[in-house]
């Protein structure tokens, strides 16, 4: 019988997390795979992957460049290796933007039911945000009721998914900045329709279509262009309108904060309508009466990724890992209940779980993992669904295996929950007094961090270890996603961690009161950061590209993240990847990405898997546009 | 066939793992050849399932695809016990399964690690270098499914001489300068575009790795 776990992992080597290590020696003595076990299986990964020289898109195919020469340098049909590596980051960028922007159809879709009074478990909450944005969007809002208001909105936003005029997106007129909003025009990549550019990605990569690297990498630009601004950002505005926007709220974060004694749930996902009532609901009377029934002293929420994110902003529910961490949960033993919704879902979680008592529960009609129970999510039915997971988690506590639990103890504070309003709270309502920071040279600038977890490189030290180096030359981090749940592990986002940052930005969050980086939400939540950007370059009469920022995925693993990371770069942000992609199988497109495209639209790509160094090139290219709007350096 | 005479006429495989790139296209070939129906779409469906004799091994940042290397004074061919691996007429190590009784003496013997039991077939299995391909005047799977030429096969004499000549190239390189070694100007340059091979990949995380 062949040993079930082929290769050790060095378990001290793999994270910067604590808890980590212990939890990955503890699946390896219980016989349990992880990650980082699939990874070294996976070893040698194929070259031509890795370069991006492989095409699949027709069955004349697969077809394959010899980056070396000797073989073959075109595809069946003639493809060579520029237009196959262009094609299938086209690809990815597709993929990314319809993950983000599906997710905002479904928050439409509760929006509306909302505003009708169809779904009785949720209402608006952020009156004035939803006028805000009702007015951005030229609705005229006097003398309306809200529901009024709402329905007209989610009107324009519903159809801001399948207009077929050739009108650019409201959403993306109505919060971009006008001088961004002339460069696209210009260059011919406003989006017209979010499904529609993702639908022409594809038909564009189709056998025989868009041959020519620039002009796939053009509407690439455009792709995201309809995610950042109008899918991710739609998502963004209506969850707040939905929940409320967040305010900082302080919470713990790490393995560490579930509990032994207790009933423990983990809400994993990126959509935070069921999960916020699963919150709710656990935290009940009857819920928490249930649990002690069963021998528990109550039940305890925990979430993970970008749906922990959600909860953590607005209810304070503390997250109890990033990505890379989802199967160590289930490894403490002490997880009754699982609950996911889509996107960053590991399907190994069956696989953990079965090894374990914990219940893996999808919810969504289109992510189903074989092996999982599966209850539907109607937001009609939201509380009563929620109560039936609740309970099922419950009831599940005696089948806790109790000798083979164990929780690591770590775990750090956090305050979390940096919303656009909550900043512009902490800084008196206004951006003047950072604005001011800036000018001066105390903030010498702001970058954001996003992005996931990648067992390619070391777990959670490329996140802060970057963002250590950054804030210790005075730059602000802002950040979403598995960074903002990494930096909280690390004790980055507490107001103590202005001490390791420099003197000017230091003074600043003492001033204020505030960590020297700035959990902004969920990966979806990017487009906080966008309206940071456009908010900064017209209050300063700039563009985005003059600003004195840069933006950063240092552990990116996802579609998603190439979707950001372009409409990053659209938006003319430098942008620092720390997992090379796979576009180096040809010089053309790696020299448009990574040189050419900054000349068009302001921003371009720069990889380097170190952090150290990473953070010195950021500081460096800051510094250089500090020099153009001669602000002292 | 007559019996070859000197061994540098003893046809040969040639690894350079510095153009391996890790798509492991030699295994599969490798399984499908030693298959029944030697189809890839039938080998998928068979029992026991056909397997690869050679295997990509990553070392720092190449991949060095290991086989049998057909040694001439071969170990295992001392150890067994019941006979069962002879040396061919061109010079290939083969075992014969049916005398195979999975000792495994010969896996122990081998300096490369090759030979490799299998339980599903109850015997050790090993690289034949694709014998009846080559009796046939055609190259071993594993070579013709390489992309990028990182297995080349032929004679000792050719694979040296083809060896010597990119290294003659290599050599003088430098001094490809128009008008000072070349009788005749040259009179085109040579583009040369600058390579990106997955060593270069790999080597970006050199500082960041943990595996």
């Amino acid at each position: 019988m062949a040993e079930y776990i082929k290769f050790k992992v060095p378990a001290k080597q793999v994270s910067e997390t604590k808890g980590v290590a212990d939890l990955i020696e503890k699946a390896e003595e219980e016989g349990v795979k992880t990650a980082w076990h699939r990874f070294l299986e996976q070893q040698p990964q194929c070259g031509f992957g890795l370069l991006g020289i492989c095409c699949r898109n027709c069955n004349m195919g697969p077809c394959r460049i010899d980056p070396f020469g000797a073989g073959p340098t075109k595809g069946v049909c003639g493809a060579d290796a520029d237009t196959i590596v262009a094609r299938n980051i086209l690809r990815m960028i597709a993929a990314g933007a319809a993950a983000h922007s599906d997710h905002a159809r479904d928050i439409v879709h509760v929006f509306k039911g909302a505003a009708t009074g169809e779904f009785k478990g949720y209402k608006l909450t952020d009156i004035e945000k939803l006028k805000g944005l009702a007015q951005a969007l030229g609705i005229y809002v006097e003398g309306k009721t809200e529901s009024e208001i709402a329905l007209e909105v989610a009107h324009i936003l519903e159809w801001e998914f399948g207009k077929p005029d050739d009108e650019p997106l409201k959403l993306l007129m109505a919060t971009a900045p006008k001088k961004r909003i002339k460069v696209w025009e210009r260059l011919g990549v406003m989006p017209r329709a979010i499904d529609r550019e993702i639908c022409e990605c594809m038909h564009r990569t189709h056998m025989g279509v868009d041959a020519d690297p620039a002009s796939l990498l053009l509407h690439g630009v455009r792709t995201s262009l309809a995610d950042g601004w109008s899918g991710s950002m739609m998502a963004t505005y209506l969850s707040d309108i939905l929940f409320g926007t967040p305010k900082p709220i302080k919470t713990i974060a790490n393995l560490g904060v579930l509990k032994e004694d207790y009933v423990n749930i983990i809400v994993h996902g990126h959509n935070p309508i069921l999960s916020m009532k699963i919150a709710e609901v656990a935290q009940s009377e009857e819920m928490q009466k249930l649990a002690k029934k069963y021998g528990a002293k109550g039940v305890n929420v925990a979430g993970m990724c970008c749906t922990g994110n959600e909860v953590l902003m607005r209810l304070g529910i503390p997250p109890a890992g990033n990505f890379l961490m989802q199967e160590l949960a289930i490894i403490t033993g002490a997880v009754e209940a699982m609950v996911v919704d889509y996107q960053c879902l590991m399907p190994s979680l069956i696989d953990v779980a079965g090894c374990y008592h914990t219940k893996i529960i999808t919810t969504e009609p289109k992510a189903h993992i074989p092996g999982a129970v599966h209850i539907e999510f109607k937001p009609e039915r939201a509380d009563e669904i929620a109560k039936e997971i609740v309970k099922i988690a419950i009831e599940n506590f005696q089948n806790r295996p109790k000798d083979r639990v164990y929780i690591p103890k770590h775990k750090s504070e956090v305050v979390a929950g940096f919303s656009v309003e909550a900043i512009l709270g902490a800084l008196g309502g206004t951006l003047e007094p950072l604005i001011n920071a800036l000018k001066e040279g105390t903030i010498k600038g702001i970058v954001g961090v996003v992005g996931c977890n990648n067992p390619k490189v070391k777990h959670n030290h490329s996140h802060v270890t970057l963002t250590k180096e950054l804030i210790k030359r005075d730059i602000l981090v802002v950040g979403t996603g598995c960074w903002g749940i990494a930096a909280a592990m690390d004790g980055l986002l507490t107001p103590e961690a202005a001490k390791m940052a420099g003197d000017g930005l230091r003074a600043v969050c003492e001033t204020l009161g505030i960590p020297p980086c700035l959990h902004m939400g969920s990966c979806v939540d990017c487009s906080r950061i966008l309206i940071v950007l456009g908010a900064l370059a017209e209050a300063l009469g700039v563009d985005i590209p003059d600003l004195p920022v840069a933006g950063s995925a240092p552990e990116w693993m996802s579609e998603k993240a190439v979707s950001i990371g372009t409409y990053f770069v659209a938006s003319g942000v430098f942008t620092h990847l720390g997992v090379v992609p796979p576009v180096l199988g040809s010089q053309k497109v790696t020299k448009l990405l990574t040189d050419d495209i900054e000349d068009l639209i302001g921003g371009k790509f720069y990889v380097e898997p170190d952090p150290v160094k990473a953070a010195e090139t950021i500081y460096n290219a800051i510094i250089e546009k500090r020099k153009k709007l001669k602000w002292p350096v | 066939m007559s019996l070859l005479e000197t061994s540098l006429e003893r046809p040969t495989i040639y690894i350079d793992p510095k153009k391996c790139m890790g798509c492991r296209s030699c295994e599969i070939a490798c399984a499908v050849e030693h298959s029944m129906s030697k189809t890839l779409f039938g080998a998928i469906f068979e029992k026991p399932t056909p397997k690869p004799r050679l295997k990509v091994v990553v070392a720092d940042f190449f991949n060095v695809p290991l086989r049998c290397q057909h040694c001439e004074d071969a170990p295992c061919i001392k150890v067994c016990p019941t006979g069962a691996i002879k040396k061919s007429e061109e010079g290939f190590v083969i075992l014969n399964a049916n005398k195979c009784i999975g000792c495994l003496m010969c896996v122990m013997a081998c300096p490369f690690g090759h030979p490799k039991y299998e339980p599903e077939y109850k015997v050790v299995l090993k690289c034949d270098s694709c014998i009846e391909r080559v009796r046939e005047g055609r190259e071993p799977a594993c070579v013709e499914a390489c992309p990028t030429k990182a297995l080349k096969f032929g004679t000792l004499e050719e694979i040296l001489d083809e060896i010597r000549k990119e290294r003659a190239e290599e050599l003088i390189s430098s001094l490809k300068v128009p008008g000072i070694v070349y009788m005749e100007p040259v009179i085109e340059e040579k583009k040369k575009e600058e390579k990106v091979s997955p060593v270069d990949v790999y080597t970006a995380y050199l500082e960041v790795k943990w595996y």
